[in-house]
């Protein structure tokens, strides 16, 4: 891969490289606290299934993973311990934040152990909202990551440049993940989509 | 005289006596004592985030501490600045597996310093979603325990399985993980119309689960040459130590906070038993557990037949305020005994609460039961104590 931070590759290689890299996610379950059991529903029950979306989730060592999901409450103490163990995850990788804590302390706030967000200790790529986010909500932040690393300019990814995705140009544009930001949303029938223009009551 | 031996009989001798001089030298040059094995802070035998620092000779444990703190959220000192009811959204996410069962003793205890008892439906609905949580909380350690000692397939199961009863608590609450369903003197809404005979479907279903585990897992001769007679807790170190829950009741002690302490739920309504096992291993706490699955599904079966009609919320001011007190309720989470201390000074929130959880006295015995176990036992012996980070560091 020492072609590709040297020479702008052509825009079907390119795109061929993203398709297989967006598509062979290796990730590296990072369980600390509610989220991760629905991480957990997400990623080992029948019912989600994540590995229909190429998401591989079983490397034993951040050494191998492309993907971390942080997903729970990280609190000062752990804080040092997740940037030394995505330290130690091989370029180029990703972060999902998943759940309330990990994107800005959720319901700890007002918590004197509780860090206020993941992202004051590593960048993050999607934040996945919700507490705990049903594992729907997951799947749709993987979904948008995977759409995320399929208009990537690899030759900035591999020199660690500052990365600016262009926003899709696909009509099919997607809404941002994840309405459900309370877990007591009425999921059972479905949520029913509010369309943006609509007035409300 | 015997005749000279063969060349070939002299050169096995000779290697034999080498082989035995290596090993010596071996055995002596490999000073296999004070190596330190850190376990976790992140280590998915470890359900989230405990650390065990283990000291080693070779393969055997000499000593195993249990460091925390990983979680520690304050839920403690958040109450204190909390209403009432916002004490319950933290309280659900103490032992996020069985989130409705976290709620109820606060909210008894808050009952009792306000002098209000729920109306008996709302005590029979309560009792319901506390043995589903039990279900949902439980059924994934009898798969979990699968892939400690390395067998896939269970935890799939589980999962499968899980989900049904999520359902359930889900058409219910709302909230199919963290509910914040119950209120002081009642419950938010009744159950809808409908539930009753696919709670009883989904029951059957468990059983089915509790069945498949039995043969998939119980019956299987890894599993038990892994589990039966490792880590041993005797009755009266897991007293000493203060376990409850099924882990103190595997080691013979038949203690039972729903049948022993009832707080006015409606267990003592319907017919169930309490099991024990005597041998105290891993495989005894695997047992009860399912044990105790199965028997909870009978309970919520039962339960469900006999919901008693009337409201579901007492009278109750809209703004609640708690008068001075003192008051403490503990009832059988899934878990273990899980108790909360509330200490009133008349205002809208709680001025102290002090959280007793069952995670937190059980792997207390860790230390005990590590001395002299191997390194691959250590996962099997803290997965069969079962406890949830949450509920350890609060």
């Amino acid at each position: 891969m020492a072609l590709v931070d040297k020479v702008k590759l052509p825009k079907p290689l390119s795109w061929l490289l993203n398709f297989g890299r967006a598509r062979s996610l290796w990730v590296y379950q990072w369980g600390l606290a509610c989220c991760a059991i629905e991480m957990g529903a997400a990623f080992g029950s029948p019912r989600y299934d994540v590995m229909r979306l190429g998401v591989i989730p079983f490397p034993a060592s951040p050494r191998q993973a492309d993907l971390v999901v942080i997903s729970g409450t990280v609190t000062d103490k752990m804080a040092p311990v997740i940037r030394r163990l995505y330290e130690q995850m091989p370029e180029p990788k990703y972060v999902i934040s998943m759940g309330s804590c990990a994107n800005c302390g959720g319901p700890y706030w007002d918590s004197y152990s509780v860090t206020k967000g993941v992202d004051q200790v590593i960048p993050v790529d999607v934040y996945v909202p919700g507490c705990p986010p049903r594992p729907e909500a997951l799947l749709e932040g993987i979904v948008l990551l995977q759409e995320r690393i399929q208009r990537e300019d690899m030759q900035e990814r591999w020199r660690g440049e500052p990365i600016v995705v262009p926003p899709s140009t696909s009509s099919s544009t997607r809404v941002p993940a994840a309405p459900n930001a309370s877990s007591t949303a009425p999921t059972s029938a479905g949520a029913p989509a509010v369309p943006a223009g609509s007035a409300q009551p | 005289m015997s005749p000279p031996p063969t060349a070939s009989a002299l050169r096995e001798q000779q290697a034999y006596v080498a082989a035995q001089a290596a090993d010596a030298r071996v055995n002596v040059e490999l000073d296999t004592g004070d190596m330190t094995l850190n376990i976790g802070p992140q280590h998915p035998a470890t359900h989230g985030t405990l650390r065990i620092a283990c000291q080693l000779d070779g393969e055997q444990v000499i000593s195993a501490e249990p460091l925390m703190g990983y979680m520690h959220r304050g839920y403690e000192k958040l109450c204190e600045v909390r209403t009432y009811p916002q004490c319950t959204t933290l309280i659900n996410r103490i032992d996020w597996l069985g989130s409705f069962a976290n709620e109820v003793p606060f909210i008894l205890a808050a009952e009792q310093l306000m002098g209000v008892e729920a109306p008996p439906r709302a005590q029979w609905i309560r009792t319901i979603l506390f043995e589903l949580s039990r279900i949902a909380n439980v059924s994934l350690f009898l798969g979990d325990m699968g892939v400690q000692v390395g067998a896939l397939t269970p935890v799939f199961f589980a999962f499968r399985d899980r989900e049904r009863v999520l359902n359930q608590i889900e058409e219910v609450t709302g909230g199919r993980f963290h509910p914040n369903f119950d209120r002081i003197g009642g419950l938010k809404d009744d159950i809808p119309r409908g539930w009753i005979a696919e709670t009883h479907a989904v029951m059957a279903k468990m059983r089915g689960f509790c069945d498949e585990m039995e043969d998939l897992l119980m019956g299987n001769e890894i599993f038990q040459t892994r589990c039966r007679s490792v880590g041993v807790i005797p009755g009266d170190v897991a007293l000493s130590y203060g376990l409850s829950g099924a882990n103190l009741r595997a080691s013979g002690v038949d203690w039972d906070l729903r049948r022993d302490a009832n707080p006015g739920l409606a267990w003592d309504q319907v017919d169930w038993r309490v099991w024990t096992h005597p041998d105290g291993d891993s495989f005894a706490r695997y047992w009860v557990r399912l044990q105790e699955t199965r028997e909870a599904t009978k309970i919520v079966d039962q339960l469900l037949d006999g919901i008693p009609s009337g409201p579901i919320m007492a009278k109750v001011p809209r703004i609640i305020k708690v008068p001075a007190g003192e008051a403490y309720v503990s009832t059988e989470n899934p878990l273990g005994e899980m108790g909360y201390y509330v200490v009133s000074k008349g205002g809208l929130g709680p001025f102290r609460v002090k959280i007793r959880t069952p995670s937190f006295s059980n792997i207390s015995v860790v230390p005990w039961v590590m001395r002299g176990t191997y390194v691959p036992d250590i996962i099997t012996i803290l997965g069969s104590l079962y406890f949830i980070l949450g509920d350890i560091d609060r």
